[in-house]
């Protein structure tokens, strides 16, 4: 297999955005966060200030590949969702297509059963999107349609800046 | 896999520290997170166990700055080094882009070395990857400890595509981030030429 950079362009970035604000608003719910499941943050809605967004993708990640491994060990696909029940906040955990994740975090001022009715709409919605990204990166481009990369002029002193050397 | 966001101008690229037990892969993040500038790094996250031994993976991101108007940021994570938790090195090897195996030197441990990077080999191939082909960096650990057998000697054992080879001594320092930039080097230039 090879290696399937995974790229996302701003018009997508956009309508993930706008969902998971939708998403946000109409659950009542404090966070969203939109996660890749190597443990990159792809996007955010509420109040995001308040929590370590890289740490919690990173450990979000972990725990859905902790978990598909244990779901494979029953004999299960995977388990496509997960529910962490908080003495004040929750985390609501599902996943969306091959590649995202959808982190929902509440409290009392929403209910279980409306955060997994609005993530049920607004799956649907991302996973349209994702699967276009899903889609171009599988694809096998021709190299005339191939976008321009900035990163084909990367030169040796571009890193070396990077580095500080 | 690298995953690029042209919106945010970003680019994050996840690199694996592999090795055997107490080789020091979970040292070289500490001696990161405490050296590197604060508005340059995050948390470091330790899943580990009452002993301190990883339990299932450390985490640190680092801000590497800027190449072409995009952000560089690489997410560094370590594995448990323990035999019997190969099922979450599996896990953690998910969507990396470059691995750097950390070698105990000590001639006891020669062994232990040989098989992780079997194992290595063994657990990229399940993601899909190739330890042939992937960017990936040979560190010497523990060069310091009197049992530590010669470079030559273990070159010959462990070298095997003429990867860099980088002596260190993590718990000071000494070639930890000579190893970090030799396989950030090398994941930047796949950009390049993919």
């Amino acid at each position: 297999m090879t290696k399937m950079d995974l790229v996302m362009f701003e018009e997508e970035f956009g309508q993930l955005q706008e969902i998971i604000g939708r998403l946000q608003r109409d659950s009542a719910c404090k966070v969203v966060f939109l996660v890749d499941k190597n443990g990159t943050q792809i996007a955010a809605a509420g109040d995001v200030r308040s929590i370590d967004a890289t740490s919690l993708a990173s450990l979000t990640a972990g725990n859905v590949a902790a978990t598909d491994g244990l779901a494979k060990l029953i004999g299960e696909k995977e388990f496509s969702l997960l529910f962490h029940e908080g003495e004040k906040d929750n985390l609501h955990i599902s996943i969306v297509g091959k590649r995202g994740i959808l982190v929902v975090i509440f409290d009392q001022n929403s209910s279980l059963a409306l955060v997994r009715l609005r993530v049920k709409k607004a799956s649907r919605e991302l996973l349209e999107i994702f699967e276009r990204v899903e889609t171009r990166a599988e694809a096998q481009v021709p190299e005339s349609a191939r976008f321009e990369s900035p990163f084909s002029e990367i030169t040796d002193e571009d890193i070396d800046r990077l580095f500080g050397d | 896999m690298t995953f690029i966001n042209y919106a945010s101008h970003e680019i994050n690229c996840k690199i694996v520290y592999y090795g055997p037990g107490l080789c020091g892969k979970t040292t070289n993040l500490q001696w990161i997170y405490t050296q590197a500038n604060p508005m340059k790094r995050g948390k470091l996250v330790s899943l580990a166990t009452e002993t301190d031994r990883t339990l299932f993976f450390d985490f640190l991101p680092l801000d590497m700055g800027t190449i072409k108007g995009f952000k560089v940021r690489f997410h560094l994570y370590t594995v448990p080094g323990q035999v019997f938790y190969d099922a979450s090195r599996k896990l953690i090897l998910r969507g990396c882009d470059g691995v750097i195996f950390v070698a105990d030197s000590q001639r006891p441990r020669l062994e232990a070395n040989i098989e992780s990077i079997a194992n290595l080999a063994t657990n990229l191939r399940d993601n899909g990857f190739d330890i042939r082909t992937i960017p990936y960096v040979l560190q010497l650990n523990k060069r310091d400890m009197p049992t530590a057998a010669s470079q030559g000697e273990l070159e010959a054992m462990l070298q095997f595509r003429n990867e860099p080879v980088i002596e260190a001594v993590a718990s000071r320092g000494l070639g930890v981030l000579d190893s970090l930039k030799a396989c950030a080097r090398q994941i930047l230039m796949e950009l390049q030429k993919s």
